[in-house]
């Protein structure tokens, strides 16, 4: 089951559910699965057969594009790019829009079928496991084109576990605590730069009668937002995308560590927060009964009046142990080509051109809410809260992706969510059981 | 039996009919020409084949797949895992245990109060009151409808600061507010009063079906014998409805061990909602897909409800085997 990111309500919940009806239909499932994985045996053949590298390919009329960007801003963004691409070479791109949820959930059929030439997808390991697999075409060339658009951090970012590139970066959003500033003001609270400076700041507020941290778990994921930055700002960057990845066990002091400085932090965050969705938080400070909420950006969306979105502020998570603010978590959207559009010069003069601050501009015209990736794209219209955001990310040495996408969907979805759930509700965690779980998991796969 | 009962229930719980079934196993007239012959092995043989290639293939794969570690992308990359799936889920996966203690506590619920309920419901409209088909629609109304409008609906009564719920409690708005469907010490039963709600219509429309089959005599001759409504009813209707009163049982067995809607509507079966057939769902579809673990869940789940599903079928057949 994926995790609901960005404008999306709880009818999406309802999707799985069709299929949801257990024991017998589960059991088919099951098959579906494996009927899935014997229709991919002659094209894993096939595949084998042909391995020479064909960085090149033939020159084709055109390309088709999956896109799994299926909600109406969005959509129309990337059909903005795709007029962008057709109107400057003449190649033609076939759209085929799938429903995000259903997309995400489809991704390994899909990708060993006969998938697009090239597709939406996620930077982190949720794009590295299938360039692992060999489903994805590298696009080294297509970076030597594209590679001075782009900072260290999100070339990053886009490399595959060989060392080779996979992804053109589009737009992302940062992950930092937001609130109001006509409330901070009146109440004098000051940004915090330190951890300590977080929690004498909470207990304030505490005092005045407001709760101090918005926070939000219902749905399961928005609680690996506070585990993946206390965790970066605790033990580094490197040791969290590690951790994420398996090459760390769980089962160490370090990791303990992490739950002991968020349990200093609980009692500060939203009891509520088990019962919440991420937009009830959001109108919690938005009726200024939080003092600060720590989300991604997209929690804007949640502000329509456009009154409350001007006195918005953001500011990254504090200081606790190492590096400083240098790591941010800004998840990135993006495009990978398929091993079959490897073979199509059009696609890579696709993703070569989304690559551009010309296509980013072109985006970023019609779905306002992101940050384009591309130096050179167009800032003039930046909200001061946009710039603050553009500002953060800009300035990251290291960008994290969140855990669901910088873990394997299981982890994330299977074992974090019960065990953060847990969590929240006594502040115990049991590291071993983690590790137990993440040992049988990763050899799954 | 009215033909309204007899299409409730299920071919086999039937009564067997008269002449046609006897006749065939009589057998020592071969009646049968070869076209018969065709077209009854042809009537049963499809219905076999799909059978097997849908439901019992599936299931042996799935039960071959839960001794296995796959990524679900290359066939060449199953590899076996002997009972490792197994020792995971029972020992090292923190909601397993409880799923089972929720179904049992679902199972409970529902054949306690749910069914009773559908029961009393199906009596007090079975007594010719005015508007009874209004009634029994509105009763059954919750069985049809769809899963996303139950959430909502469930959602309206149940929320924390602006619920029904609450608001008639006095305590929205307020921090006293109980959270019925965050809070995990209360949510399963704020669970179960959802499922209670589509349960019973359920099962009053099957009691219906059977109050309507009993012989009127029967009760007739009880009030002659003096008896009172109350021994009428338990002495002499309920056991009448034996086929029913079966097919009952079974029903809510495997509601409780499906029971999945509900708390997939809530928050996907998690925090104090995991069920099994939720954590099945949750390990097999999508991207958090770990087959091996997912196939061990759902044979678990299939080993439980072959216990019912074996008493049902025994029940029936060796009723029959007797006739």
């Amino acid at each position: 089951m994926q995790l609901f990111f960005k404008g999306e309500n709880m009818a999406a919940q309802f999707d799985a559910s069709a299929a949801g009806y257990p024991s017998r239909r589960t059991i088919l499932k099951t098959v579906g699965v494996g009927a899935a994985g014997l229709a991919g045996i002659p094209f894993l053949a096939a595949c084998t057969g042909g391995s020479g590298p064909s960085a090149t390919g033939s020159d084709s009329p055109g390309l088709t594009f999956g896109s799994g960007s299926s909600d109406d801003v969005p959509k129309r963004a990337y059909q903005a790019v795709t007029d962008a691409f057709t109107a400057k070479t003449g190649k033609k791109v076939t759209t085929n829009v799938v429903p995000h949820n259903d997309f995400q959930n489809k991704i390994n059929s899909y990708l060993q079928g006969s998938p697009d030439d090239t597709f939406t997808w996620f930077a982190g390991y949720r794009m590295q496991y299938y360039a692992e697999k060999g489903l994805l075409a590298p696009i080294d060339d297509v970076w030597e084109s594209i590679g001075g658009n782009y900072s260290e951090a999100l070339k990053k970012a886009s490399t595959g576990p060989d060392g080779k590139l996979y992804f053109v970066p589009n737009y992302n959003y940062p992950w930092g605590f937001f609130y109001r500033k006509s409330l901070w003001t009146e109440k004098g609270y000051e940004v915090p730069e330190t951890f300590d400076a977080l929690k004498s700041l909470a207990t304030k507020m505490k005092a005045d009668g407001i709760i101090p941290i918005g926070f939000a778990d219902k749905d399961g994921w928005p609680a690996m937002g506070t585990f993946d930055y206390i965790n970066m700002r605790l033990n580094g960057y490197q040791f969290h995308v590690d951790l994420c990845a398996h090459k760390e066990s769980w089962d160490q002091q370090k990791v303990s560590a992490v739950f002991d400085t968020w349990a200093e932090l609980l009692p500060f965050q939203d009891p509520a927060a088990l019962g919440q969705t991420w937009q009830d938080a959001a109108k919690a400070l938005e009726a200024k009964k939080t003092g600060m909420y720590l989300l991604g950006s997209f929690v804007t969306q949640q502000f329509t009046d456009p009154a409350v979105l001007a006195d918005i502020g953001f500011f990254a998570f504090p200081e606790i142990a190492m590096e400083g603010r240098d790591a941010v978590e800004a998840p990135i959207d993006g495009l990978l080509l398929s091993k079959k559009g490897g073979e199509n010069k059009a696609a890579r003069d696709f993703m070569a051109f989304l690559g551009t601050a010309e296509a980013q501009d072109a985006y970023a015209a019609v779905d306002a809410s992101n940050i384009a990736t591309a130096k050179g794209t167009d800032t003039s219209k930046f909200t001061p809260l946009n710039k603050t955001c553009a500002d953060t990310i800009a300035n990251a040495k290291y960008i994290s992706q969140f855990f669901d996408r910088d873990a394997l969907p299981a982890m994330a979805n299977n074992v974090m969510i019960p065990a953060l759930q847990t969590f929240i509700k006594d502040g115990k965690m049991d590291v071993k059981n983690l590790e137990t779980q993440a040992k049988t998991l990763y050899a799954a796969q | 039996m009215s033909s309204t009962a007899r299409d409730l229930v299920p071919p086999e719980a039937r009564a067997p009919e008269g002449a046609p079934v006897r006749r065939a196993k009589g057998g020592r007239v071969r009646r049968l020409s070869g076209r018969d012959k065709l077209v009854l092995s042809l009537m049963v043989g499809i219905p076999t084949l799909i059978e097997l290639t849908l439901v019992w293939l599936p299931t042996l794969m799935s039960v071959g797949l839960s001794f296995t570690r796959w990524n679900g992308l290359d066939l060449g990359a199953i590899r076996p895992a002997g009972l490792d799936n197994y020792q995971y889920v029972t020992q090292d996966y923190p909601p397993f245990w409880p799923a089972v203690q929720h179904n049992l506590l679902w199972l409970l619920f529902l054949a306690l109060v749910a069914t009773p309920l559908g029961l009393l419901l199906a009596v007090l409209l079975d007594q010719n009151i005015r508007g009874s088909k209004i009634y029994q629609s509105i009763f059954f109304a919750p069985v049809m409808l769809s899963l996303a409008l139950i959430g909502i609906i469930w959602q309206l009564f149940y929320q924390r600061d602006n619920g029904l719920l609450n608001f008639l409690l006095g305590t929205a708005g307020t921090p006293q507010a109980v959270d019925w469907f965050g809070d995990s010490s209360v949510n399963i039963w704020a669970a179960m009063i959802a499922a209670t709600w589509r349960h019973a219509g359920y099962v009053m429309l099957l009691y219906l079906a059977g109050l309507k089959g009993v012989d009127p005599s029967l009760k007739e001759a009880a009030a002659i014998d003096g008896a009172n409504g109350f021994q009428t009813f338990f002495r002499v209707v309920f056991p009448a409805m034996r086929p029913i009163n079966i097919v009952i049982v079974v029903i809510t067995i495997i509601e409780s061990l499906r029971a999945f809607d509900v708390v997939y509507v809530i928050n996907r079966g998690t925090n104090g909602l995991e069920m099994l057939s939720a954590l099945v769902i949750q390990n097999l579809v999508g991207e958090g897909q770990v087959i091996g673990v997912g196939s061990a869940l759902a044979v678990v789940l299939l080993v439980i409800s072959l216990v019912p599903i074996v008493f049902y079928l025994s029940r029936t057949f060796g009723k029959e085997g007797k006739a």
